[in-house]
């Protein structure tokens, strides 16, 4: 009865969960924003700060992005919150975003996620838990329990209603800047979704073309490859790992098959903004392994056609959409804001509570109640934050700097980042660099391009220091996680040794012990304070494409001859491929980007198919079954059937070497035997003639390369393979033919069998 | 008053992210929120008006820092502060004249009231001059007498009784008078384009051909008005490079049958010697008769001067602005999106600060507006007629007080 009564309340909530199409349209548009990036490229900083409360050109990160979903006509925004979760909460509840009027934030807190696919799949479960809530109730009123937990229920039931997902969302970083219109983005989605039940998630993409010498986008992520079909718009391959090095991708043949047209490019940006539907909360929770969006995510959808799951692309042209991943796209962000790419959220409009700013001539941004002596100069694309200070001769170019900083005479700030309260005394030299909030660098300090400061370090005076350093007044965590993208991972460890180092900083600040001075006197000249971290794992080698220096002219000319030689192996491969060449499938051209790549998966595909058989033989497993697995192998790899019959005799023969034997009859004896047991699964593969000459060939060549036991036995083992059926003598004699007119060494083994095939001659003779 | 509170807010949201596009439907939204304030604002029992002269200063002000390019918002909320006083001086000078009478009337029983009569006598002479006043830099710079009037109508009542209930009734009268000229106010500013268009006959003649540039509401009436009439006439349309608005006003003009031929911007200078008058809105018109008006204007303005063509200006009355260009308060341009010029996939590896100097090398300027001199204007048309450029500063006057041009400082700078 009871079972009978949820069921039917089951029923009722699933009705009422899942309401017609025309209804969800209607819904208002929610969006997802994960606050927190689950990799560690800004560290040292966000050991301290969430990444999403940076300031970008003074405006924390996570503000352009709930300004343009607000912008955008979102009505709902979940900020989930990990890494600093405190900190991200208290700065949205005390900031003017939870008091609009059309449009609410929410924020999700959970400190044991660990990937964007974790916080998908919670989501996902408070889904979940709501409709099962929803049941629940409906079950207590019926059946009229206590009060009390009535009332407990009702609670459970309001904290996960505030977490509930209805129709397609916005799934987004906190460190997106876009200004684009999601209308014409979100119409296409809703219009393929009703189409194609399949389509679930519609991804945005923007041309930008990747530097041709350092093979990587302007924003510093790794070159991308995409393939979309032109007509449709669906997302067909998508590679931001490609292997560089042998200047080709890979793409599968089925590709090329299966579309009609496709076009490949390595022009396009992803903006990391998605359109999703319901489905890809499940898919997350279906797929307990995907953690990172576009990794696992984006290529197991791609990948996965039992599902048939797809993905589409909507291009932006006039608008802008970048995600900061790296201090180099935080670098290229900022200049595209000050060059008001960015438009409306750009320093002198205020979005979101940002200060007032005027612009002024050659995109020079000045807040009100600056100090500015007369004589120093503030060059072009410069911000300059609310009550700072700038001493005589400074020159400033190309730079953002914070609120309320005192930078002294005869400094020189060159395309560099300095946020709140900075203190840079007189004679410093800062290019290229980020300098957290309560830095203080000392008289005639130098920081060499891409040093990263990170909060209240202490520079000492007239240090250098080198070039790439990331200063924090934490130490670099020693033991390095294995899985180096968790950003949190040590966080809360973090956090603790940031106290007891505070309180050490204070110390000798207040006594002048000569304890915490002394540990970085050697690191940070006098009255420095702070660690230098070593080289992270990417080694000297990565820093330079993720820092926010320019690439050394060096390294330039380096990559280009590099490059240079690449550029001919290319050539003499035919496989140059054009920016955005259309390929069409009924054509060949794919065919000279297989060959290569080809050889390398036969080497898999046969040593795969050995390991197959020999596990076959330990464990006696059926014939049949062996058929099964050599073929799924096959289609796998995509080998013809000649493949696997030379693979199959290869690993047979291999394994008749390996059986232990003290002569060559023997060994002859031995193959017999493998020969006989197994010709079932040899002969499932020799559906032709070809197959045959291409075992023959394939014993050929194991003779005279790695199997040379066997040559002194060659024609006897074709005599067993003849009797035993498994080699017809048409296939012998065509091989025979073959070999006439080839070179005498090839003709070894022809010569060796030279009496089997006369007698097959004259049998075949006597036949007709 | 919540209520107003969220309104406000709303509304200076949609300033700050530039959701409200047009100077006329800025000004209109703004004076219908200055009216809702005015309505739910508390009056004390005294000066009243000043209680609404703070009120609506404080939100005019914010509203004024949401969006500074956006000069309408400032236009309106100093004309609604002019409405408040001068709203405030007639019911003065009414209350005046009959507490006047009433002395007069008293004067035959009591003689006491002599001294009284004679000081009210002179704030009714004083009144009367600054209600019937022509709006003159004299009177402007003048001591306003309404504050000395007020309270010395108070001092000089002769009974309480009947005094409280005069003030009450004169406090919802202000209330209502202030709200009724606030109607007329948005009136004026749906009306404007019809009433600019009344006089498009005057102005356009058989045969003519017609400059524009860009697109304006204003324009399209006023030539549509022209063509309803009978006359008819050629229009060249310059497009109005990055934003093409100009395409738009093709469209529309061919829509309703006139001729028209579109060109690019850069070829106003060799067609100018073609046209007969150039006519074109503007973004907003100065005290000293300069326009603010879509970038580009300013070329056009020195063709039509180089070949004598007239350039007229049409503006409806909220674009108006009582103050000078050369004031640093005014922000006169706004640079947009370098996106509205060129393909930023494009030009995507110029600006790759990568590699190089790590400075950009391309630098991008997109300006929403151009000033024209007033020396390069023929004529402004506005609701209330033509008027010269060397006049403006007059037709300012006549809707803005005084006071109000400095009161804006002095809060941005208390701020």
């Amino acid at each position: 009865m009871g079972a009978q009564k949820k069921r039917a309340a089951a029923a009722a909530a699933a009705a009422r969960v899942s309401e017609d199409p025309d209804d969800l349209a209607r819904q208002p548009l929610q969006a997802i924003l994960l606050a927190d990036s689950f990799t560690t490229k800004f560290r040292p900083i966000t050991l301290e700060r969430p990444k999403v409360l940076l300031p970008l050109v003074n405006v924390p990160m996570i503000n352009y992005t709930l300004a343009w979903l607000e912008a955008a006509g979102v009505a709902e925004v979940f900020v989930f919150c990990c890494a600093h979760s405190k900190q991200v909460i208290d700065y949205l509840e005390n900031s003017e975003w939870f008091s609009q009027p059309n449009f609410t934030v929410k924020t999700i807190e959970s400190h044991n996620i660990i990937s964007a696919g974790d916080a998908l799949r919670l989501i996902y479960e408070q889904n979940v838990a709501l409709v099962d809530i929803a049941c629940l109730l409906k079950l207590v009123s019926l059946s009229r329990l206590k009060l009390a937990t009535c009332y407990t229920l009702t609670i459970c039931f309001l904290v996960v209603l505030s977490f509930k997902i209805h129709g397609d969302f916005v799934l987004i970083s906190g460190d997106t800047v876009s200004n684009m219109s999601l209308t014409q983005a979100l119409q296409e989605h809703k219009e393929r979704k009703k189409k194609d039940n399949n389509a679930v998630m519609t991804m945005i993409i923007k041309k930008s073309k990747p530097s041709p010498i350092t093979r990587q986008s302007r924003l510093g992520t790794d070159e991308l490859f995409m393939a979309i079909d032109p007509n449709t718009k669906q997302l067909l391959y998508y590679e931001d790992k490609a292997d560089h090095s042998k200047g080709t991708i890979c793409l599968d043949k089925m590709l090329l098959a299966e579309n009609p047209s496709i076009s490949l490019h390595n022009d396009k940006q992803d903006c990391y903004i998605d359109i999703c539907s319901p489905e890809v909360l499940s898919l997350f929770t279906d797929n307990f392994d995907y953690q990172h969006l576009r990794r696992h995510f984006v290529k197991g959808l791609l990948l996965d056609d039992i599902m048939g799951y797809k993905i589409f692309t909507h291009e932006i042209h006039s608008s802008y959409a970048a995600r900061i991943d790296n201090y180099r796209s935080y670098d290229i962000v900022s200049k595209d804001i000050i060059q008001r790419w960015t438009y409306p959220y750009v320093p002198d409009v205020k979005f979101c509570g940002n200060r007032a700013t005027k612009l002024e001539r050659r995109g020079m941004y000045r807040a009100l109640e600056i100090e500015q002596s007369r004589s120093a100069q503030v060059g072009s694309f410069t911000v300059i934050g609310y009550g700072t200070k700038i001493g005589s001769n400074s020159k400033i170019s190309d730079s953002v700097i914070g609120e309320g900083c005192t930078i002294g005479s005869n400094v020189l700030i060159e395309g560099s980042y300095i946020w709140d309260n900075v203190i840079i005394e007189d004679g410093c030299e800062l290019r290229h660099v980020i300098v957290c909030d309560g830095v203080i660098m000392k008289a005639g300090a130098v920081l060499k391009p891409g040093v990263v400061l990170s909060f209240k370090v202490v520079i000492g005076e007239r240090f250098v220091v080198p070039a790439y350093s990331k200063v924090s007044l934490l130490q670099q965590p020693t033991v390095h996680d294995s899985d180096e993208e968790l950003e949190y991972a040590d966080n809360s460890s973090g956090t603790v040794e940031f106290s007891s180092i505070q309180g050490t900083a204070d110390q000798s600040n207040g006594e002048m012990t000569s304890e915490s001075s002394e540990a970085h006197k050697p690191k940070l000249g006098t009255g420095g304070v702070g660690y230098i971290w070593s080289i992270c794992e990417g080694g000297q080698e990565e820093e330079w494409r993720h820092s926010v220096a320019p690439i050394p002219e060096d390294k330039l000319t380096e990559l280009s001859e590099a490059m240079d030689d690449d550029q001919e192996l290319v050539t003499q491969d035919r496989t140059a491929l054009s920016t955005s060449g259309e390929l069409i499938s009924d054509s060949n051209a794919s065919e000279g980007d297989d060959n290569e790549d080809s050889k390398d998966d036969s080497v898999y595909f046969e040593k795969e198919v050995e390991a197959t058989f020999l596990r076959a033989v330990e464990e006696n497993v059926k014939v049949d079954h062996v058929i099964l697995e050599v073929n799924s192998l096959r289609l796998s790899y995509n080998m013809t059937s000649a493949d696997c019959a030379g693979a199959v005799f290869y690993s047979m023969m291999k394994l008749a070497i390996k059986t232990p034997h003290s002569s060559a009859s023997e060994l002859q004896q031995n193959t017999a035997n493998i020969i006989t047991t197994w010709q079932k699964l040899l002969k499932s593969y020799l559906l032709e003639i070809d197959e045959e000459i291409e075992i023959i060939l394939k014993f050929e060549e194991m003779c005279l390369e790695s199997a040379k036991e066997f040559s002194p036995l060659f024609a006897r083992i074709l005599h067993i393979l003849y009797d035993k059926d498994i080699l017809q003598e048409d296939a012998i004699l065509r091989w025979a033919d073959e070999k006439e007119g080839a070179d005498e060494s090839d003709k070894v083994f022809v010569r060796q069998s030279e009496k089997f095939i006369q007698w097959l001659r004259e049998a075949s003779e006597e036949e007709d | 008053m919540p209520d107003t509170q969220a309104l406000v807010n709303d509304f200076l949201n949609k300033l700050k992210k530039r959701k409200i596009e047009g100077s006329q439907a800025t000004a209109r939204q703004t004076a219908e929120l200055l009216r809702s304030v005015i309505s739910q604002q508390r009056v004390p029992y005294t000066n009243q008006a000043g209680a609404l002269i703070d009120a609506v200063k404080a939100i005019g002000e914010q509203l004024i820092a949401a969006n500074p390019v956006e000069l309408a918002v400032g236009n309106i909320v100093r004309r609604v502060l002019h409405i408040i006083r001068e709203e405030d001086l007639s019911l003065t000078t009414a209350a005046i004249g009959g507490l006047n009478l009433s002395a007069v009337s008293d004067d035959e029983n009591d003689d006491d009231r002599d001294g009284d009569s004679t000081l009210s006598a002179a704030a009714v002479a004083a009144a009367a001059r600054s209600t019937l006043r022509p709006p003159s830099l004299q009177t402007l710079l003048e001591d306003t007498p309404v504050s000395a009037a007020v309270p010395q109508t108070s001092s000089s009542g002769g009974d309480s009784e009947g005094k409280t209930a005069d003030k009450s009734s004169r406090s919802r009268k202000l209330k209502h008078d202030v709200i009724e000229a606030v109607n007329e106010l948005i009136q004026d500013i749906v009306t404007c384009h019809e009433q600019i268009a009344e006089q498009a006959v005057e102005h356009i003649h058989q045969n003519e051909v017609i400059l524009t540039l860009g697109s304006s509401r204003t324009v399209l009436e006023f030539l549509f008005a022209a063509k309803e009439k009978k006359r008819s006439f050629r229009v060249f349309v310059a497009e109005g490079a990055p934003r093409y608005q100009g395409h738009l006003l093709a469209k529309e003009l061919v829509a309703r049958g006139l001729q028209t031929t579109l060109i690019t911007d850069s070829a106003v200078f060799a067609m100018i010697s073609r046209v007969n008058m150039v006519i074109v809105g503007a973004h907003a018109v100065m005290a000293n008769g300069g326009v603010i008006a879509p970038v580009g204007m300013n070329l056009v303005a020195l063709a039509a001067q180089k070949h004598a063509v007239p350039f007229v200006v049409l503006a409806g009355s909220h674009k108006l602005c009582p103050l000078y260009p050369h004031n640093p308060e005014v922000l006169l341009n706004e640079l947009r999106s370098p996106s509205e010029l060129l393909d930023f996939g494009e030009f995507s590896d110029c600006m790759d600060f990568g590699s190089g100097s790590g400075s950009p090398l391309l630098h991008v300027v997109n300006p929403a507006f151009d000033y024209v001199p007033p020396k390069l204007v023929s004529l402004f048309i506005t609701d209330a007629g033509g008027h010269n450029p060397s006049y403006m500063y007059r037709l300012i006057a006549d809707y803005y007080s005084a006071d109000d041009l400095v009161v804006q400082r002095r809060a941005t700078a208390g701020n």
